[in-house]
């Protein structure tokens, strides 16, 4: 069956570490890192990549805008 | 599939938008100025409309709104943005010209300019972010913080006795015959965010209309003047400036 498979990629040394696209993600994804960038943010990041579907909806709340999501419908 | 397979241009979604500089902008984390921002240059680079737009910035927290948006924009007087956008869209009648304003900004030192500019149906967006509180000068009251609410000047709460009512602007705005489009959206979730960005769109789209003002109230949130994480902030807004100020259009004609 067709399965919706999608990942992010976050721009981390914008992020500013809301926490609101950890907290839109509707699979959970995302996780505030336990490191931080180099303003000192503790930024976004996967923890269950395998369950991402690319519904950009961390990507649409992110007030700065450093979410960019890709999205695949595969077979495997 | 791995990473890597997905990570392919031709299975990219969704990026930051090029109408956004690579400024990085001064809000706070999480704050719905970014979100907003966003939105409004998304639907400027989709409808095609970046050399034909003009921006008019307000004093409050978005003074600098003029660095994010790859626009041409006016800084106005404090609440004299409506003014200033009357006189570019009589002067430049072919240009989609709106305001960005705070609540201190468009329902406090502004009002005057913001119901003549409505009464007067000129042709322009009024995008007005309602987080009820003077964000910028370190939150105190404003005309739309909720009774009971504490800010640095209502210490116990606002008190209707003390300090009157919280004004529901938009609905005095949408009696105003000049206006033709007056909804309230917020940006807390992806289906409020796809819903205001819509919004967006039709208000740029009403300006080439002539069919009057339109206004895009964004019940928002300020999460460092309401001493709360962005989350509890949106979650705050959901459970009470929406009863408030209630969300979906107020006119639509
Ligand atoms: C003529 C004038 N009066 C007062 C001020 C101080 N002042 C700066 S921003 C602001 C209010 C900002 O609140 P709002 O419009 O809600 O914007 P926010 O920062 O919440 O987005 C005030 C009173 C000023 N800059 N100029
Ligand atoms: S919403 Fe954006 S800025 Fe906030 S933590 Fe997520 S990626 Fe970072
Ligand atoms: S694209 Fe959707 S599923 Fe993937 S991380 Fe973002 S919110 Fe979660
Ligand atoms: S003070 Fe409030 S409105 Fe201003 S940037 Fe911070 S969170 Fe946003
Ligand atoms: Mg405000």
């Amino acid at each position: 069956m067709a399965k919706i498979k999608g990942t992010v990629v976050v721009d981390t040394e914008r992020c500013k570490g809301c926490d609101l696209c950890v907290q839109s993600c509707p699979q959970s994804v995302l996780e505030l890192n336990a490191k931080v960038n180099s303003k000192g943010y503790h930024y976004s990041t996967m923890v269950k990549e395998d369950d991402c579907i690319g519904c950009t909806a961390c990507a649409m709340v992110c007030p700065d805008a450093v979410i960019s999501v890709y999205r695949v419908k595969t077979n495997d | 599939m791995t990473k890597q397979d997905i990570l392919k241009p031709e299975n990219l979604v969704y990026q930051k938008t090029k109408l956004l500089t690579k400024n990085v902008m001064h809000y706070c984390p999480g704050c719905s100025h970014g979100v907003i921002h966003k939105l409004i240059a998304e639907v400027i680079d989709e409808m095609g409309i970046q050399n034909e737009t003009i921006g008019v910035a307000p004093v409050g927290c978005a003074v600098f709104a003029y660095n994010y948006i790859d626009i041409d924009w006016q800084q106005a007087a404090h609440g004299r943005a409506p003014a200033v956008a009357t006189a570019i869209k009589r002067l430049l009648p072919e240009k989609y010209v709106f305001t960005y304003q705070g609540d201190g900004d468009l329902a406090a030192i502004g009002t005057a300019e913001t119901i003549h500019a409505c009464n007067r149906g000129d042709n322009i967006a009024i995008f007005f972010i309602n987080n009820g509180i003077y964000g910028m000068t370190g939150g105190q009251m404003a005309p739309t913080t909720l009774e009971g609410m504490k800010t640095v000047t209502t210490p116990s709460g606002r008190n209707h006795e003390m300090n009157g009512y919280p004004l529901k602007i938009s609905d005095m705005l949408a009696l105003i015959d000049g206006t033709c489009y007056v909804t309230r959206q917020s940006v807390d979730k992806l289906p409020a965010v796809m819903k205001a960005k819509k919004a967006i769109r039709k208000a740029f789209e009403n300006c080439q209309l002539k069919k009057g003002t339109s206004v895009v109230e964004f019940v928002s949130t300020c999460n460092t003047g309401w001493g709360m994480s962005p989350h509890k902030a949106n979650l705050w807004m959901q459970e009470n400036m929406t009863a408030r100020y209630p969300l979906g259009d107020i006119k639509n004609i």
